[in-house]
């Protein structure tokens, strides 16, 4: 087991910078979650931690060791990949052995190695078959058992759900958190999806244009969002962002209610909301408009659970309300959160 | 479904179909008619010299006397009894196989440096697919000049460097080496020009093959730690076989049925140490005007050339990768 740190790290392709100066440090045996669009850089920093591509500046340490100019095979890790990149020609159980054939572990304990990585995933009656015959969620598992095999200090996983269909990557994710919980091994996994890195993560790390904006629990990136790169790119539908003065400031669409509902507080800021669209989604219903002209961009999404039952009718205009405590503040010039202002 | 509900506006906006609407729409008569130019080259330019050869090595046909008479199996005894074919027949099977595992080999390392981004890469692909590109024929008689036996510049460079021509030099004290006269040496050239030739085309495939291995897996291979020879022994080779083995197959084929290096060459000579069955067919049934016992020696060519193909096409398929 060990702590990863990357130090001041940044990664040129020609013109293009795509990490940009970051500084991280993983926990002992976390699960940490590198979250951003596409073309962030979050793929390029888990290359770099894996020793896969080199950093045109700055360092990677695991577990207290510079590693930055050693080749992967030393830096006790284990990746998977997106595609899972499982040797085609191979079955099942050459796959999850070639990591300790490569290593030149004695023969003798391969199979009693491969037979116990595959019981963790539950594949064992898969061992004689080749890729190709397997479907995408068991070639996920036998994607994990490979790099189980080895035992790696550091787990790093590049997308490893996204090939999945929707119901499977649910089930997924639970089986991939418990099994990380079960053997405690230090986590490094890489989305795009922002469900899969509230769900999974210990601490998450929100990456746009190659820098770590935000890092923090779950419920702190959600509730306490560092600037408006965060705000605007977690939650669906997302939060909203009105400006006033030299502050933007924005509420969760949840957390904009009609007023009856969020009565009884006195602390509220009320907004005339004249709807515009609707859309009933089952659990909730997305109620799209505009408020009170004191605000430039006034667009906002508001989302009613289902057992709001208030009539809303589109073209109508209601009086809706947020809690003071639900409204967050930034800076209109650097985005970065700021004191609240009176609305 | 969607066809029949995708075609109904359209014939309703061209009205009644004319005779070639018609032809056009109908695939049960517009595939064929595609297919026909395909099948009628095959069999005016395969098929009927396929057939044509089978009829003169069961006849008595030369060049000088048009009336054929059935013979039977007269041809192949004769030419199974003769001592320049078998020795053809083990040259070709020398030649083919040599050159082929060179080609293979050497293909296989060039086309591993052309993967690699390096500084004039563009140039040293050029050089490499120049051979292919150059008229056999012209690139055959420069190689004439190269091996020849008293203008080698092969030679001069031995010389010059001590190894041949001098008192107590490795490669013996006469001023050459008479690369095309000395039996062994002859079939070495063959077989080195022939490889010369056929690198750049098997280096492209293989190069093609080799790019088409998803960065990923090769990402993963160096993760779990394997080395170079590891990589390429038991990921890269093993993922590699398909295309291999389709080079492979067209480069056995080629090589089996060439005879223009050796006709440029050798003659086939010194003494029918460098005649292999195509050249020896040519010789006899063209040169010599034995057209029967020609074909006789190029249908040998068929039963082999024809399980060499079964068996690398399936190996390409039972290997096939996902």
């Amino acid at each position: 087991m060990a702590t990863v740190e990357v130090r001041g790290i940044v990664k040129r392709f020609g013109d293009v910078t795509a990490v940009d100066g970051v500084d991280l440090l993983t926990k002992e045996g976390e699960f940490l979650v590198l979250l951003g669009p596409s073309g962030c850089g979050k793929t390029t920093l888990l290359r770099m931690i894996a020793g896969l591509e080199e950093p045109t500046e700055g360092d990677v340490l695991i577990g207290g060791q510079v590693v930055t100019d050693l080749p992967p095979r030393v830096r006790g890790i284990a990746m998977v990949f997106q595609s899972y990149a499982l040797y085609p020609h191979m079955t099942v159980f050459k796959n999850i052995a070639f990591p300790l054939k490569a290593q030149g572990a004695p023969k003798a304990i391969w199979k009693e190695k491969v037979t116990w990585a595959a019981s963790m995933f539950g594949i064992e009656t898969l061992l004689h078959r080749k890729p190709r015959e397997l479907s995408g969620g068991e070639r996920q598992r036998v994607a994990l058992a490979r790099a189980m095999v080895r035992e790696p200090n550091v787990f790093l996983l590049d997308e490893p759900l996204s090939n999945l269909d929707a119901k499977l990557r649910a089930s997924a994710r639970e089986e991939l958190q418990q099994f990380q919980r079960d053997i405690g091994t230090t986590t490094i996994y890489v989305t795009h999806d922002q469900v899969e890195a509230m769900g999974l993560g210990d601490r998450v790390a929100v990456m746009d244009e190659g820098r770590v904006r935000q890092i923090g629990t779950p419920r702190e990136i959600y509730h306490e969002p560092a600037d408006t790169f965060v705000a605007g790119f977690l939650g669906t539908p997302p939060m909203n962002l009105l400006e006033k003065e030299n502050r933007t400031f924005g509420f969760r669409p949840e957390t904009f209610l009609p007023l009856e509902v969020s009565g009884g507080h006195n602390d509220v800021e009320q907004f005339q909301f004249e709807v515009t669209w609707m859309e009933h989604l089952g659990s909730d219903r997305l109620i799209y408009g505009n408020v009170g002209a004191r605000f430039t961009h006034r667009h906002v999404v508001a989302k009613l659970p289902a057992n709001v039952t208030v009539p809303i009718e589109p073209g109508e205009t209601y009086t809706f309300a947020v809690l003071r405590k639900d409204l967050k503040f930034f800076d209109r010039e650097t985005g970065l959160r700021a004191n609240p202002i009176p609305l | 479904m969607m066809k029949a509900v995708e075609r109904q506006p359209k014939a309703a906006v061209l009205g009644a179909p004319t005779f070639w609407g018609h032809l056009v729409d109908s695939e049960r008569m517009l595939a064929p008619l595609m297919i026909a130019p395909a099948i009628l080259y095959i069999v005016a330019l395969v098929g009927f010299p396929f057939l044509l050869a089978i009829y003169y090595s069961l006849s008595d046909a030369t060049i000088g006397n048009l009336s054929l008479n059935f013979v039977g199996l007269r041809n192949f005894i004769a030419v199974l009894e003769d001592p320049v074919f078998r020795q053809s027949l083990k040259n070709t099977i020398i030649f083919t196989l040599v050159s082929q595992v060179l080609v293979l080999v050497l293909a296989k390392i060039l086309a591993l440096a052309l993967l690699k981004d390096f500084r004039g890469k563009w140039l040293a692909r050029f050089l490499i697919l120049l051979p292919w590109t150059a008229p056999i024929a012209l690139g055959t008689i420069g190689w004439m000049w190269m091996l020849d036996s008293i203008f080698s510049p092969i030679d001069w460079m031995l010389r010059q460097v001590g190894l041949l021509g001098a008192p107590g030099a490795i490669l013996g004290t006469a001023s050459n080496l008479y690369w095309l006269g000395i039996p062994s040496l002859a079939m070495t050239s063959v077989i080195l020009v022939h490889t010369w030739r056929m690198l750049p085309l098997a280096t492209v495939i293989l190069l093609a093959g080799l790019t088409a291995i998803p960065q990923e897996i090769l990402d993963a291979v160096e993760v779990d730690g394997a080395g170079f020879w590891r990589r390429l022994f038991q990921i890269m080779i093993p993922m590699l076989i398909p295309i291999i083995s389709i080079a492979a197959l067209f480069g056995v084929i080629f090589t089996f049925t060439d005879m223009v290096i050796v006709y440029v060459l050798t003659q086939g000579g010194p003494v029918h140490s460098t005649q292999v069955l195509a050249s020896w067919a040519f010789f006899k049934g063209i040169e010599a005007g034995d057209l029967a016992q020609g074909a006789a020696i190029a249908l040998f060519l068929f039963p082999l050339m024809a399980c060499m193909a079964i068996f690398m096409l399936r190996l390409a398929r039972r290997t096939e990768v996902t």
